[in-house]
C-alpha cells in the first residue's frame, strides 16, 4: 500500500501529466480486463487450486462473441449470454476434472487451456473475425458488432469530467467489490478459505467441499468470459492474436495480491491492488519513455519480489509462533 | 554406567520468549530416560537443540566427553545422535518405496556416490528391516501403509545408524498397543546394546513400561529427577504439573433414556455382530487395539463408512447416514482424531476455527457476523479454559492441548444428540486433558457421549461405562466403579 502511494507520488513528480484524472482512468482501463481475470484466479487460489485456462477462456469468449454476431448475425444479448454460459461450462468441466477425476488442478486447467486455444480457431480456420471477411463457402460475413455490444467496451460514463469512466472499469470495480464481499464476509467465502487450508478438516465439519471447489472454477470461468466480452467490445473484432498476455498478467496480479497488507493468502482486495500496481508502474514507465519491451521484465521482477516478501515473511512468522 | 551425553545450563530463547532456562541433563549408556513435561514446558525445544535444529543459546553440551555443538541435523546424526520426531510425515516420504525410505539418509550422505543401485539398496534396506523385525514388502509405496507402519519405518531408519543417543519424541502417539509393544522390544534390545535413549511421552503406560529414569521439565527448567526403582510416577507427574494427580474418581451417572442403539452391526466381515446402547447423559468409552473395530465403529456412526449389516437407531428412528453431512444433520457430531491433518485449519484464527461447523448460526443471511463469532468464541474459551493471548491469533500459536480444546469446543456450541470423540487426548498434556474431561462430563446431560480411546487410563478418566473391543466384537464391558483393570487389559489383548 505504501509502495503504491509512493509509486503514484514518484511518477506524479517525475512524469508531467501523470497526475490527472484522465491518466488515472487510463491506468484503470488498462488493468480492468486483467483485473477481472485475476479476481477469478483468486477464487481458485482460495480453495487451494489454480486455473491456467482463464486466458484461453477469455480469448475463446472473444472469438465466440465475434462469431455469434458477425457470422451468425445474432444480437449482442445472445452473444454475451452465450459467452457467459461458455465460461460457466468450462469452469464446470474444469471443476469436475479436478474433483471427480482427481486430476491435479494445474494439469487439468493446462489441458483445458490447450483445448480452448485450439477450439477457438477451428470455426474460422485460424483467421480473425471481422465484418466483411470471406467465409468458408465463399460468401461474405454480413453481421456486425452491434452498437449495444461496442457500448460495453467503449462507452464512458460522466463523472465530474465528461465521458470519464469507461464501462470495463465499472465492471471491474463491481466484480472486485462482489468477490471481495463474497470471499471475505460470507460464510461461503470462509468455507472456501477453510478448504484451501485443510480440505479434509472442512469436509469433516460437514461442508460440501466438492461443490465449493467446482463453484470456484465456475466463478473463474465466468469472470474470464466477462473479460473476453469486454475485450471484444473494445477491439470491435474477433482478433485471434489478442489476449496473449492475459493469463500471465492476471496470475501475476493475483500473486502480487498475496503481499498486500501482509495477508500472505489470496484475497480480492490484494488482487485488485496488485493489478493496479502493475498498471501504474507500466503507465508511469511509459510516460517516462521506457521502451515497451522492458515491460514484461518489470512485471516479472515485481512478481518475484512480491512472492519473496510474502513467503519469507510467512515462514519467519511461522517459525516464531511455533513456540 | 558411562555418561554419553551431558548438558549443562542450556538456555534458549526465541526473541523475548525464554523457552529453556538452564537445563541440566545427562544421558547414560544403556538407560532409558523419560522426559516428561506439560505442553509448552520446553521439551520439543530441548530435543531440537540436542538434535541440531536449533543452536543452543548458552550452556555446555558434551558427547562422550567431547564438546558437542551440532550446527545442523546432519551434523548431529553424524556424531551418533539420532532423533525420531513426533510428526510422522516429517520422517517419511510417501511417494517412495519402503526400501528408499529406509535408505533415505544414506542417499543424502555425500559418501554414497552418484548412482543408486537397486540391488545394493534393496539388500541394505532388507538388512535394516530384518534387524527391526519389519515384515512388510520393501517395494510397497509408503503412502499405502498405515500410520503405525510409517512410524516404524522412521524409527527403523534411525536405528540403522547404530546411534549412541536415540531420541524419540512421542513415538507411540499414533501406535496401537500391539505396535507399541513391538517398538518397546526394539528399544529394550538397543538399551541392552548400550544406547542411551531419551524418550518423550505423555502416556503413563509407556513410562511405566520403559523408564529407568524420569526427568521432569517445567517452565524450561528441570523440576524433578527420579531414578530410584520403583519409579515414583505420581511424584513425577507432581513435579511436572506442580499438582498431584488425584485419581479422577468418577461416580457413574444413572443413565437416562436410550439415545443411540446398535443391533447386529458387523464391524468386520468375519466379526461377531455388535449390540450397543448409549443413553442420555452417559459417557461410554470404547477401547481396544488397532484393528479392534473402534475406527470402523466411529466411521460408521459418522457416516464415513457404509453400514453393511445390522441396524442403528437414533431416538428410536432408523439412523443410516450416507455422509458426514447426513450424520451432522441428524445431530451426531464427531471430534475426529489426528487433529493436525483432520481438524485444524492452520491458516485460520482461533475464532474461525472454533466457529467453522456452525457458520450459519453466526451469519445474517449469507454475511458473517464477526461480533457473534467473537462472542461465541469468548464463551467457549472461558468454559474450556483455553489459554490464548487473543481470539484472533492464529490457531498454530496455541499449544497442542489448547488446540485440541478448540477442536472439541467446536462441537459443544450447539446441542447434539450424540457426541463422538475419537482420541480426544491425542498429544494433549495432562492439564488440558483434565479440563477437557471435566467439561465433557459436565455437559453430558442431554446427549449420549461416545469416546474412542486406545489408552485404558484415558477411558477410566472420562467414562461411566467402558466397552472393550477386540477384532470387531465386544470383548468386555464394565461400569467405571471398582474396575477390574486386569480383566479389561486381558480382554483388549484377546485373552478375556
Amino acid at each position: 500500500m505504501l509502495l503504491l502511494a509512493g509509486l503514484v507520488i514518484y511518477f506524479s513528480l517525475a512524469a508531467p501529466g501523470f497526475a490527472n484524472p484522465r491518466s488515472a482512468v487510463f491506468v484503470l482501463q488498462s488493468v480492468a480486463i486483467t483485473g477481472i481475470l485475476a479476481l477469478g484466479v483468486t477464487t481458485t487460489l482460495v480453495v487451494g487450486g489454480f486455473d491456467l485456462s482463464i486466458g484461453a477462456v477469455a480469448t475463446t469468449s472473444l472469438m465466440l462473441a465475434a462469431y455469434v454476431m458477425v457470422v451468425l448475425e445474432q444480437s449482442a444479448v445472445v452473444a454475451v449470454a452465450l459467452c457467459l454460459l461458455m465460461g460457466a461450462l468450462v469452469g464446470l468441466i474444469n471443476g469436475l476434472l479436478i474433483v471427480k477425476c482427481r486430476i491435479p488442478d494445474l494439469l487439468a486447467t493446462l489441458g483445458m487451456m490447450f483445448l480452448l486455444i485450439g477450439l477457438q480457431r477451428i470455426p474460422t480456420q485460424g483467421n480473425s473475425i471481422a465484418t466483411g471477411m470471406t467465409l468458408t463457402d465463399g460468401s461474405t460475413a454480413q453481421g456486425i458488432f452491434s452498437e449495444a455490444f461496442l457500448w460495453l467496451g467503449r462507452h464512458r460514463f460522466d463523472l465530474v469530467i465528461e465521458r470519464l469512466i469507461p464501462v470495463p472499469v465499472v465492471v471491474f470495480l463491481l466484480i472486485a467489490l462482489a468477490v471481495w464481499l463474497f470471499l471475505g464476509f460470507t460464510r461461503h467465502g470462509r468455507l472456501m478459505y477453510a478448504i484451501g487450508s485443510n480440505e479434509r478438516a472442512t469436509a469433516l465439519v460437514g461442508a460440501p467441499v466438492e461443490r465449493y471447489k467446482i463453484a470456484a472454477y465456475m466463478i473463474s470461468g465466468v469472470t474470464a468470459a466477462i473479460g473476453g466480452v469486454l475485450l471484444a467490445a473494445r477491439l470491435g473484432r474477433g482478433d485471434i492474436a489478442s489476449g496473449n498476455n492475459l493469463l500471465l498478467d492476471s496470475v501475476a496480479a493475483a500473486l502480487i495480491g498475496f503481499a498486500v497488507l501482509g495477508a500472505a493468502r489470496p484475497n480480492a482486495f490484494g488482487t485488485a491492488m496488485g493489478a493496479l500496481f502493475v498498471g501504474i508502474l507500466l503507465q508511469g514507465m511509459t510516460m517516462m519513455n521506457a521502451p515497451y519491451y522492458t515491460q514484461d521484465f518489470v512485471k516479472g521482477a515485481v512478481l518475484v519480489l512480491a512472492l519473496m516478501f510474502t513467503f519469507y515473511l510467512a515462514s519467519r512468522r511461522g517459525a516464531v509462533s511455533r513456540h | 554406567m558411562p555418561t554419553v551425553l551431558d548438558l549443562e545450563g542450556i538456555h534458549k530463547s526465541f526473541g523475548s520468549n525464554e523457552v529453556l532456562r538452564g537445563v541440566d541433563l545427562c544421558l547414560e549408556a544403556g538407560e532409558v530416560t523419560v522426559l516428561m513435561g506439560a505442553n509448552g514446558a520446553g521439551k520439543s525445544t530441548l530435543v531440537k537443540v540436542i538434535s541440531g535444529y536449533h543452536a543452543a543459546g548458552t550452556g555446555q553440551m558434551t558427547l562422550a566427553g567431547d564438546d558437542y555443538r551440532p550446527l545442523s541435523a546432519r551434523a548431529a546424526i553424524h556424531r551418533g545422535v539420532v532423533t525420531v520426531h513426533q510428526s510422522i510425515d516429517d520422517g517419511v516420504i510417501p511417494d517412495l518405496s519402503v526400501a528408499d525410505n529406509l535408505m533415505l539418509d544414506r542417499l543424502a550422505a555425500r559418501e554414497y556416490g552418484l548412482w543408486v543401485g537397486r540391488r545394493t539398496l534393496n539388500a541394505q534396506a532388507e538388512e535394516i528391516a530384518r534387524t527391526m523385525g519389519l515384515t512388510f514388502d520393501l517395494n510397497a509405496r509408503v503412502a499405502d501403509l498405515t500410520v503405525a507402519d510409517r512410524q516404524m519405518i522412521g524409527i527403523a531408519r534411525a536405528m540403522a545408524h547404530t546411534p549412541k543417543v536415540l531420541i524419540l519424541d512421542e513415538p507411540t502417539s499414533s501406535l496401537s498397543a500391539g505396535e507399541a509393544e513391538r517398538l518397546f522390544q526394539v528399544l529394550e534390545r538397543l538399551r541392552d546394546q548400550g544406547v542411551a535413549i531419551l524418550y518423550i511421552s505423555h502416556r503413563m503406560s509407556d513410562i511405566k513400561r520403559l523408564a529407568d529414569r524420569i526427568i521432569c521439565l517445567r517452565d524450561g527448567q528441570v523440576s524433578g529427577v527420579f531414578e530410584q526403582a520403583p519409579l515414583d510416577v505420581s511424584g513425577a507427574v507432581h513435579a511436572m504439573l506442580g499438582q498431584t494427580m488425584a485419581a479422577a474418581a468418577i461416580t457413574p451417572v444413572t443413565a437416562g433414556a436410550p439415545v443411540l442403539s446398535l443391533s447386529g452391526v458387523r464391524l468386520a466381515p468375519e466379526a461377531a455382530p455388535v449390540d450397543v446402547e448409549a443413553c442420555d447423559g452417559e459417557v461410554v468409552a470404547f477401547t481396544g487395539l488397532l484393528g479392534s473395530g473402534m475406527e470402523a465403529l466411529a466411521e460408521t456412526l459418522f457416516g464415513q463408512r457404509p453400514l453393511h449389516s445390522g441396524q442403528m437407531r437414533l431416538d428410536g428412528r432408523a439412523y443410516r447416514p450416507a455422509s458426514v453431512r447426513e450424520a451432522l444433520a441428524a445431530g451426531v457430531f464427531m471430534s475426529v482424531k489426528d487433529r493436525a491433518s483432520n481438524a485444524v485449519v492452520k491458516d485460520f484464527s482461533i475464532t474461525d476455527n472454533l466457529t467453522l461447523p456452525f457458520l450459519k448460526a453466526f451469519s445474517h443471511g449469507p454475511f458473517l457476523s464477526a461480533a457473534r463469532q467473537t462472542r461465541a468464541t469468548a464463551r467457549m474459551v472461558d468454559t474450556l479454559g483455553i489459554k490464548c493471548q487473543s481470539l484472533d491469533e492464529p490457531i498454530t500459536t496455541l499449544s497442542g492441548g489448547n488446540q485440541q480444546k478448540v477442536m472439541i469446543g467446536r462441537w459443544l456450541q450447539t446441542r447434539c444428540r450424540v457426541l463422538l470423540l475419537d482420541e480426544p487426548f491425542q498429544g494433549v498434556d495432562i492439564g488440558a486433558r483434565r479440563d477437557i474431561g471435566r467439561h465433557i462430563r459436565e455437559s453430558a446431560p442431554g446427549r449420549a457421549t461416545l469416546v474412542f480411546v486406545s489408552d485404558i487410563d484415558e477411558a477410566i478418566e472420562i467414562a461411566d461405562r467402558i466397552i472393550v473391543l477386540h477384532e470387531g466384537a465386544i470383548a468386555g464391558e464394565q461400569l467405571n466403579q471398582n474396575l477390574d483393570l486386569d480383566t479389561l487389559v486381558a480382554q483388549a489383548a484377546g485373552n478375556g
